[in-house]
């Protein structure tokens, strides 16, 4: 009992004793490593992506360490943890969105189906059309709502004809459940909509270029509670035909949308599993004291 | 003036704010928090009840008196001067004066002048005397009311703060009132131009020579005044600069913004801006010494007849000069496109070049269209290239290797050397000019209402 004590006082010191005893036992699969350990099965029987020891710095600072989990083909993985635990940033990993930030600087390996998306084969451009990404702000294209879904189809070639093109883009909104509301204004410039309707319509952007993984970084952070239940039932949906990653500061989110949950402090990966696990029965002393609200 | 006055005042005022600050403390009991206001607001208050009403008597005595010391004097001269017809009378005032103030004049042996001068000397040391019991009495004045009047409840605070509110309301409307000024005499110069020339001949007339006769007889005494060849030469030379401007601004513009690293574009960027700090003589005498003569030997290298002043050399110098006006304006706007416009995009697999010319230009278009129109306007007005390097034959030609004149250059040659200023060729300069700040000014509120459109985008 008094450990317990002791370690919940380091924890909240944020010098975390990241061997902390685990609060229960049998059967439960632990990865280690140099100075800690990753709780729960990494592991699926079907991945759409693989990583493994995935480390990133941006300059000095060290923002994810030696993270290793698969994602599941068709199912959605939330990712969790205080602010600034690297969650964001290794979902940015995922489809090489920190390229874009000149200091950072990934290693280790991450595959896609079987394809290293660091091999010098792989074009970025390409690796991003099948693993799209909706951002924490809807930021659609000042263009119109057609514009903004019409545009992922039109720099892939994706289509030949107008007809094909009007086909892909009403079928996208359709799939974002967005169709009803914009069919009689398509051609309104994509700002118009209400920030609800604005994330469905990056949602539908992001779906018109049929990638296989779909990266949400906190998709409903500036939502308000009904377009949030909105996107969660889209998620839902989605999850028949895309793998998603979610990023979420809401642990509520998580545990209604996703099958498996990530927990990450400071950069660490401290335990994965079964989203029912997780929030009923953490292992770690970590992830008991974030989703019990002691931090976070 | 009287600095040693103002010196005192001024004195008198930073002691006036101590005193105020004092009392406020000693109302108090030595308790700020007992005030309405800071001590240093009491402090200001007294300062300016020393200072303001002091001042202005300092203002009104120094414009009143020069006046009044002219009646006295002119009261105490023998009737034969003061029964002159008044212009006579301003004479022999003028001599006066510049007798007082030590002068040589005509008139420095009449002892009646001398008299008279010694008296106004007389009467002005008086005056000034008065005039330094007056400020002073005002100031300390001034200074005793404040210290009555303030007590804890005396919204120190706000009375300051409303002069002060009333000194920034008269320094933003100095500038308004002087574009105000010059717009107005502008116009009427210009009104009296069109009563002798009409407007539509101004406009559209295709024949510009300006010049007046002085005797009706005189040899090319019929003046032209069709300005349409300065206007087209405007354009031409506008034209080929913003030919060169534009799109290397622009292009410099992208490059800065989006791929150049930042250590070189916090070299790059200061030194295009270095190309807008040139004078524009410097540019001038490029352009006439180096420019023209390069244009004119490649010229005739390819069998070109190209005059030694040429639209073109103007033109591509102008170019260079305006570099800077397009390339930073336009750096900022694309620049102020939302980070997340860029990874939308860019998540949705597009390549940088996509991204820029259909996310980025786009959401920039209004800006830099804002942009180039201020260049443009900026362009019409340029005066000191064209002088030296375009020439002054008002050609109508749309060649860009003959030489042209341009609006600005024409205002410069009618306005310099000795000139009438009711001739017909002087008031020309001022419709030219007229025409001149209408034309940026459509072109300015144009920019700013499309830089303003475009502001509103994110937001």
């Amino acid at each position: 009992m008094s450990t317990t004590a002791i370690d919940t006082q380091v924890a909240l010191n944020g010098a975390l004793n990241r061997n902390a005893p685990l609060r229960q036992s049998a059967g439960v699969q632990v990865t280690d490593y140099e100075n800690r350990q990753t709780v729960g099965k990494i592991t699926v029987d079907n991945p759409k992506m693989v990583c493994r020891e995935v480390n990133v710095h941006y300059g000095q600072k060290h923002a994810i360490k030696n993270v290793s989990l698969d994602i599941g083909a068709n199912e959605v993985i939330a990712f969790i943890g205080p602010s600034g635990c690297g969650k964001s940033t290794f979902l940015r990993c995922l489809n090489r969105m920190n390229d874009t930030i000149p200091t950072a600087r990934v290693t280790g390996q991450i595959k896609l189906d079987d394809d290293d998306i660091h091999a010098k084969e792989i074009d970025v451009v390409q690796l991003r059309a099948r693993v799209g990404m909706v951002f924490q702000k809807p930021n659609p294209f000042p263009k119109s709502i057609y514009e903004n879904v019409a545009y992922g189809p039109r720099i892939h070639g994706m289509v030949n004809t107008k007809a094909e093109l009007d086909d892909l883009v009403r079928e996208s909104l359709e799939r974002a459940g967005l169709i009803k509301e914009v069919e009689k204004r398509m051609l309104e410039p994509g700002t118009s909509l209400s920030g609800g309707q604005q994330q469905r319509l990056c949602i539908a952007r992001a779906i018109a270029v049929n990638p296989e993984v779909i990266l949400m970084d906190e998709p409903c952070s500036a939502l308000d509670p009904i377009a949030t239940a909105k996107i969660e039932e889209l998620i839902d949906e989605l999850r028949e035909n895309y793998t998603i990653v979610i990023v979420t500061h809401s642990m509520q989110q998580a545990a209604r949308v996703s099958q498996r949950t990530a927990y990450f402090h400071l950069g660490d990966l401290i335990e994965i599993g079964d989203t029912d696990q997780i929030f009923t029965n953490p292992r770690h002393k970590l992830t008991e004291d974030y989703i019990t609200g002691r931090f976070g | 003036m009287q600095p040693l006055l103002l010196l005192t005042l001024l004195l008198l005022s930073v002691g006036a704010y101590h005193l105020g600050r004092k009392r406020a403390f000693a109302v108090a009991g030595g308790q700020i928090r007992n005030l309405h206001s800071l001590p240093g607001f009491y402090g200001f208050y007294a300062a300016l009840w020393c200072g303001l009403p002091a001042l202005a008597v300092l203002a009104l005595w120094a414009i009143a008196q020069p006046g009044i010391l002219v009646n006295w004097v002119v009261a105490g001269l023998p009737p034969e001067l003061q029964n002159l017809p008044p212009d006579r009378l301003n004479l022999v005032v003028n001599d006066l004066k510049n007798l007082v103030s030590g002068n040589f004049v005509s008139s420095a042996s009449d002892p009646v002048m001398v008299e008279a001068a010694n008296r106004y000397r007389q009467l002005r040391a008086i005056g000034n005397a008065a005039l330094w019991v007056a400020v002073l009495s005002f100031a300390i004045g001034g200074i005793a009311y404040a210290w009555r009047a303030i007590s804890p409840a005396l919204r120190a605070r706000n009375r300051v703060e409303g002069i002060i509110n009333l000194f920034l309301i008269a320094s933003s409307t100095v500038a308004i009132f002087t574009t105000i000024g010059i717009v107005l005499s502008v116009v009427f110069e210009s009104l009296l131009f069109f009563r002798q020339v009409p407007v539509s001949e101004f406009l559209f007339g295709l024949q510009w020579s300006p010049q007046t006769a002085l005797r009706a007889d005189q040899v090319g005494s019929s003046g032209a005044f069709g300005a349409a060849p300065l206007f087209a030469g405007t354009l031409l030379i506008s034209g080929i600069a913003m030919l060169v401007a534009v799109p290397i601004g622009l292009m410099s513009a992208l490059y800065l913004s989006e791929y150049a690293t930042p250590k070189f574009r916090a070299f790059a960027k200061p030194a295009l801006e270095i190309l807008a700090g040139i004078p524009t003589v410097v540019y001038g005498f490029f352009a006439a010494l180096t420019v023209a003569p390069l244009i004119r030997e490649i010229g005739a290298a390819v069998g070109l007849h190209v005059a030694s002043e040429s639209a073109l050399a103007a033109g591509l110098v102008m170019g260079i000069m305006i570099i800077p006006f397009v390339s930073s304006l336009s750096d900022d706007v694309i620049n102020a496109v939302p980070q997340s416009m860029r990874d939308g995009s860019y998540a949705l697999g597009a390549t940088k070049s996509e991204t820029i010319t259909r996310v980025l230009l786009p959401a920039a278009l209004p800006g830099i269209v804002g942009s180039i129109l201020l260049a443009v306007s900026r362009a019409i007005g340029e005066t000191m290239i064209v002088v030296m390097a375009a020439g002054l034959s008002a050609n109508l030609t749309a060649n860009p290797l003959e030489a042209v004149t341009t609006v600005t250059v024409q205002i410069v040659t009618l306005l310099t050397g000795d000139q009438e200023f009711d001739s017909p060729k002087t008031l020309a300069a001022f419709a030219l000019g007229l025409v001149l700040f209408a034309v940026t000014l459509i072109l300015n509120i144009i920019a700013l209402r499309v830089v303003r459109k475009y502001r509103e985008q994110y937001e």
